[in-house]
């Protein structure tokens, strides 16, 4: 497949190992986190690690968008679904995240809420315009990347003068999550020695608003695609970082990304959305700044305004370490939970619902790494 | 004057549609039945208009099975519910490495479905049961009312008999033996979701429902007593016929991705859905778990057929008590390919 294939060539992949192998000093520990969910499940889906040598770890760091979102919010999609009035349409993979007390949007609606999974925010606005006896709500997740689609739903509805379509807003920023990790300290402190950067979020917001991490905190950053050569050669690129004492903003990925961004997406971001003050962030707590909401101008669109949503704190199960894993401080198999009552089929924390998840991405793909007897190469003759 | 109707008046196939006095037992599906279901599937067993069928068998083992299609949409690239029914039922016999004999239908319609619908699928089902020489002797019709069904549900059940002293089942396999597919993974899932109203997008990619009795019966004489166990991976993919036959014959699996055909146009599909292909259905594909020693004569025996022609052995079974199925990735590294979990696409089959 073209533009494809290129990118996973296992003889490239060979080379650029080698060349890690090389170049990496067996003085050093290379701790490298990826911050995108998409990163992990590359490195898991094509057995990244087994390419890497012993001293460079990567640690999985919070860039799900499912995962992060505390569940006190999905509550609140839950209660907001149960409204006769209202059809929530929501991406797929939020319908299994637990919420209080064992409930979820697919237990909803096999009791009768109508909530409707869409695979993009026009099927939401489609539904809105052919149904106008419904309050269409969209669950609108995820980071910078799915942001201007939020935008773009919002602009049309605007257009189409709909009066039954908004917006339950829980769009979070990337660097804000970033900066709470290097501010970290105590037990929740991760000894981070580079990031592998976004990859769809950096398409949008650009490389600028990284500079900081390397300039006050130090930290070089290779921002760098999904596919898994580039999370190959990223890693090369952050070794030679941390090999000559450099803490830069590279770009690995600059078959789409710009030092800026998109401007255009994100002037209609901007007038839009606003920043929230505070948002709570599964694992990460409260983070200031660190969310956006519509702004009075669209307020129409707001769920939040529009139906009475008071989020509630809600406890996760005391011995789920999602919180942990998503600091990158625990792997999923320090978790006591992870294999026995979480699994896939009955997920207790959100790190195992969404593929993007670190437990769900070490339990599809990377469990028999805990094995003494299974051979570092699977399948070889 | 006008000829006698016992039956009354004629269905309207090209505009009517079903309604609940088609399901009440009366005349009205009497009619149903004749012109839409006997014309479409006509043998001597419906002939004779019975509630049942007799048949003879000879003597040996016999094999049945049952199955349920809820297939959306109904109508798909390179199938619909009808045919998918007659070959997926089939199939469920052909693993066995039996011969499939005779197979029954059974239709639960919702009210108002188009009897033009109807028909096509009637059709459609009387050509592949004919095709593959597999009448459908005995059937039954329900409707429902609008709402309380989705279209048409057909469930089907088939008998077939298993040659003397073959024995295949999903417990047999053992470490060593060769894991041969027939062909390319995830045509079948893909089609079925182009179709989508809210999916919608342009693909040439067929759905791959065929019957396979024929390669198998092939596979049988080319190998017969070294063949373990085979398996169609429908629903889950090749990923969860493996990680079912490792569990059940308590053995790993280690395949190799490089040697697993998947068609351009799928992968494309399934890069642009996020879907891995390795857990999209099949309709017209099977497993098979083989002594070594005889792998490569099964292997040219089943490229040898048209169903088999882009056979491929993909890896082997090993001891390994986790029964995990693993994968050296095209990639270089090496992971498990675990069930799916949840829904990756609902009601494919």
């Amino acid at each position: 497949m073209k533009h494809v294939d290129e990118y996973r060539d296992g003889k490239l992949a060979r080379d650029l190992a080698r060349r890690i192998a090389t170049e990496s000093r067996a003085d050093i520990s290379y701790r490298f986190m990826e911050f995108c969910g998409g990163h992990t499940h590359a490195i898991s889906r094509y057995g990244v690690e087994d390419l890497l040598p012993a001293n460079i770890r990567m640690i999985h760091g919070p860039g799900c968008p499912v995962c992060v979102l505390p569940m006190g919010r999905i509550d609140d999609a839950i209660s907001l679904a149960e409204r006769p009035e209202v059809t929530l349409c929501t991406y797929g993979d939020l319908m299994r995240v637990p919420g209080s007390n064992g409930s979820s949007l697919l237990k909803s609606k096999a009791a009768g809420a109508d909530i409707r999974m869409v695979y993009s925010t026009l099927d939401a606005i489609a539904i809105a315009s052919n149904e106008p006896e419904r309050q269409v709500v969209f669950f609108a997740i995820g980071f910078e990347t799915t942001t201007p689609p939020t935008a773009m739903a919002i602009r049309l509805a605007q257009k189409k003068r709909l009066t039954n379509f908004a917006i339950f807003c829980n769009h979070v920023l990337t660097p804000s999550a970033i900066q709470k990790i290097l501010e970290a300290s105590g037990p929740d402190a991760v000894e981070i020695d580079g990031f592998i950067g976004p990859a769809h979020v950096s398409t949008i917001i650009g490389t600028t608003p990284y500079r900081r991490f390397a300039t006050e905190f130090h930290k070089p950053v290779v921002v760098a695609g999904f596919e898994p050569l580039d999370v190959v050669q990223a890693i090369l690129m952050l070794v030679r970082q941390v090999n000559e004492g450099r803490a830069e903003i590279e770009n690995q990925y600059i078959r789409a990304v710009s030092a800026e961004g998109n401007a255009k997406a994100l002037a209609e971001i901007a007038d839009i959305f606003e920043l929230r003050e505070s948002f709570e962030w599964r694992g990460l707590g409260e983070i200031p700044w660190s969310a956006l909401r519509l702004r009075e101008s669209y307020a129409q669109f707001d769920a939040e305004r529009r139906f009475p949503v008071v989020t509630r704190p809600a406890r996760d199960n005391p011995a789920c370490e999602c919180g942990a894993i998503l600091r990158g401080v625990k792997r999923p198999r320090d978790c006591r939970l992870f294999g026995a009552a979480c699994t896939p089929e009955t997920p207790m924390g959100a790190c195992m619902v969404s593929s993007e998840g670190s437990c769900a991405a070490y339990w599809a793909y990377g469990r028999f790494r805990d094995r003494e007897t299974a051979s570092r190469r699977v399948g070889a003759p | 004057m006008n000829k006698y109707e016992p039956l009354g008046r004629k269905l309207d196939l090209r505009s009517g549609r079903v309604d609940l006095s088609h399901g009440s037992g009366g005349r009205a599906m009497a009619r149903l039945i004749a012109d839409v279901f006997h014309k479409a599937f006509d043998n001597e067993f419906l002939r004779a208009g019975n509630d049942q069928s007799v048949f003879d068998i000879a003597g040996g083992r016999m094999v049945m099975t049952t199955d349920g299609y809820v297939v959306s949409p109904l109508f798909f690239r390179g199938g619909d519910i009808g045919d998918l029914a007659v070959n997926g039922t089939i199939n469920d016999i052909a693993m066995a490495g039996a011969k499939p004999l005779y197979m029954s239908a059974s239709f639960i319609i919702e009210e108002g479905f188009p009897l033009a619908d109807l028909a096509r699928i009637a059709q459609s089902m009387g050509d592949a049961s004919r095709a593959a020489n597999v009448p459908i002797i005995t059937g039954d019709t329900k409707v429902v009312e609008r709402g309380k069904a989705d279209g048409v549900f057909i469930s089907t059940a088939c008998v077939g008999v298993v040659p003397a002293g073959l024995y295949l089942s999903g417990d047999r396999a053992r470490p060593g033996d060769v894991i041969l597919l027939s062909g390319s993974i995830g045509d079948h899932g893909v089609a079925v979701m182009s179709k989508r109203e809210n999916l919608s997008f342009e693909t040439q990619v067929l759905s791959d429902t065929a019957a396979l009795h024929e390669l198998v019966a092939v596979m049988v004489e080319a190998a017969g007593g070294s063949i373990r166990l085979m398996r169609d991976p429908t629903r889950g993919g090749l990923a969860a016929t493996l990680n079912e036959i490792a569990h059940q014959s308590r053995v790993g699996v280690r395949i190799d991705e490089a040697t697993i055909p998947v068609r351009p146009q799928v992968a494309a599909a399934c890069e642009l859905l996020g879907l891995d292909p390795l857990f999209v259905a099949n309709e017209g594909k099977l497993v098979a778990f083989v002594a070594p020693e005889a792998a490569e004569k099964l292997l040219t025996a089943m490229r040898a057929h048209p169903l088999g022609q882009d056979s491929a052995r993909i890896g082997e079974a090993f001891e390994d008590n986790h029964c995990f199925v693993q994968m050296a990735t095209a990639f270089g590294g090496g992971r498990i390919v675990d069930w799916l979990s949840g829904e990756q696409l609902p009601r494919i089959c």
